[in-house]
């Protein structure tokens, strides 16, 4: 029962971590850009501002998706937090991904039917990733179990580092971050206005962002579990991977999808991750 | 909910997310409204954050001479916007038509088309000018709200009596 409470104050503290680090992002790229940037709380802002908008929607399909999308984020987060099955999370999380395909499928703009296409491309790009590091995990503790990876006692990293690198892969596929981001953009001015977001509007498109900072949130706990022995690890790891992330979306072209699903994904990321599993394997 | 209420409010005025939409203009203006997004200027520090999609923004920059193909497409641009949301015109083109103006293929203004809450005069504005259109804005939003008078959206002189697109058909 504890533990219930724990998991659902975490999912509902974890949109207030997930805006923040979205703001640390802006911020971060903006001095990138040699330019000052927005206020920290900037996207609380927009936020607010959003679901103060007049809700606007083209059909019901979308209303039901952007809800379907936030809650499955919140649930794959609640598992997580539970210490739950990485197989089960695993699953939750297509579903989302699943509905904002159809979210931006069932509308007529060609932009967001292109940006749909383009987000089928980056699902299959990176879920043979994920679900590789999850057969990592298995493989090191014995079960798909969250709880499980707690009663080792050497970090993961040592084990499975090339296996932490291709997670690096699917983090910046699943964050939209450039070179991956051609199926929607937080930066403006890309050939597809934001690709499968553009017919959301107001508070819809704020429960899209929300999920989205759900799914940050998510990933980055995924990374800090490859140094659960120690707290200082865990945000040292987590620091390092969302600075690494946005250094590469500020200095990198986006890439085709032929580039990202035959090259980078399959040789690079999957080689990465089947090089390290072969090695679990033998040793 | 007094709280969230008050966040919105207060949210609107941090976060206006902009799209711009130039109605055939020589691109001198449209130039200058994309400099207040370089590094130089940074409109970034205020929130705003060029869209290009109507759905998505706040305020609407109009730049050009608008005529009677452009007119329906800037309309529709506005209608596709959700409330609340402001129109600034910017540049002598956008205003009244420049040196086009009563010509007879020119409407004399975007003002003639949907409301416009800021004019911006210039040829071409400088991006400051432009800054101060969307705080100006920005503070027209805050009227509509009731938060403080509203600024006085002031046309050239002899402006005033352009004929409404529908009007001219």
């Amino acid at each position: 029962m504890l533990s219930i409470l724990g998991a659902l104050g975490g999912v509902i503290l974890a949109p207030l971590a997930g805006g923040l680090l979205s703001g640390v992002d802006r911020r971060l790229t903006a001095r990138l850009q040699s330019r000052m940037g927005p206020p920290l709380l900037q996207p609380f802002f927009d936020i607010f501002k959003l679901f103060g908008k007049a809700p606007q929607a083209t059909n019901a399909w979308l209303v039901f998706s952007a809800y379907i999308y936030l809650l499955a984020s919140a649930f794959a987060l609640f598992i997580f937090f539970m210490g739950g099955d990485l197989l089960l999370l695993f699953f939750v999380l297509t579903i989302g991904a699943v509905f904002q395909v159809v979210g931006a499928i069932c509308v007529p703009s060609p932009f967001s039917q292109i940006g749909a296409q383009r987000e089928l491309m980056l699902m299959v790009a990176y879920e043979p990733i994920l679900i590789l590091v999850f057969v990592g995990f298995a493989m090191c503790t014995g079960s798909f179990s969250i709880a499980d990876v707690f009663k080792l006692n050497t970090p993961l990293l040592l084990k499975m580092p090339l296996l932490f690198l291709a997670l690096g892969y699917a983090l910046t596929i699943k964050l939209r971050k450039s070179p991956f981001d051609f199926s929607a953009s937080h930066h403006g001015h890309q050939e597809l206005v934001r690709g499968v977001q553009t017919e959301y509007s107001g508070p819809f498109l704020a429960l899209i962002e929300i999920g989205h900072w759900l799914d940050l949130v998510l990933i980055l706990g995924l990374c800090a579990l490859f140094w659960h022995t120690s707290v200082i690890g865990m945000v040292l790891l987590v620091a390092a991977s969302l600075f690494t992330e946005i250094l590469i979306d500020n200095i990198t072209a986006r890439l085709t999808w032929q580039w990202m699903v035959q090259k980078q994904s399959l040789l690079v990321g999957m080689g990465l991750a089947l090089v390290n599993l072969l090695w679990l394997y033998v040793a | 909910m007094g709280f969230v209420e008050n966040m919105i409010k207060k949210s609107r005025l941090k976060s206006p997310w902009i799209v711009h939409f130039d109605c055939g203009s020589c691109n001198g203006c449209d130039i200058e409204v994309l400099a207040c997004l370089t590094p130089m200027y940074d409109v970034e520090r205020f929130g705003v954050v060029n869209t290009g999609n109507p759905k998505h923004a706040d305020v609407l920059l109009v730049t050009g001479t608008v005529n009677h193909r452009n007119r329906h497409v800037l309309k529709q641009i506005y209608e596709q916007m959700p409330e609340p949301k402001a129109v600034v015109s910017i540049g002598a083109c956008n205003l009244s038509g420049g040196v086009f103006k009563d010509s007879y293929n020119i409407l004399n203004g975007a003002h003639t088309v949907i409301p416009v809450d800021v004019f911006v005069p210039g040829c071409p504005p400088k991006p400051e000018a432009i800054i101060d259109g969307v705080v100006t804005a920005l503070n027209a939003l805050a009227a509509k709200m009731g938060l403080g008078p509203a600024p006085g959206a002031a046309l050239m002189p002899g402006d005033e009596d352009a004929p409404k697109a529908a009007a001219v058909g």
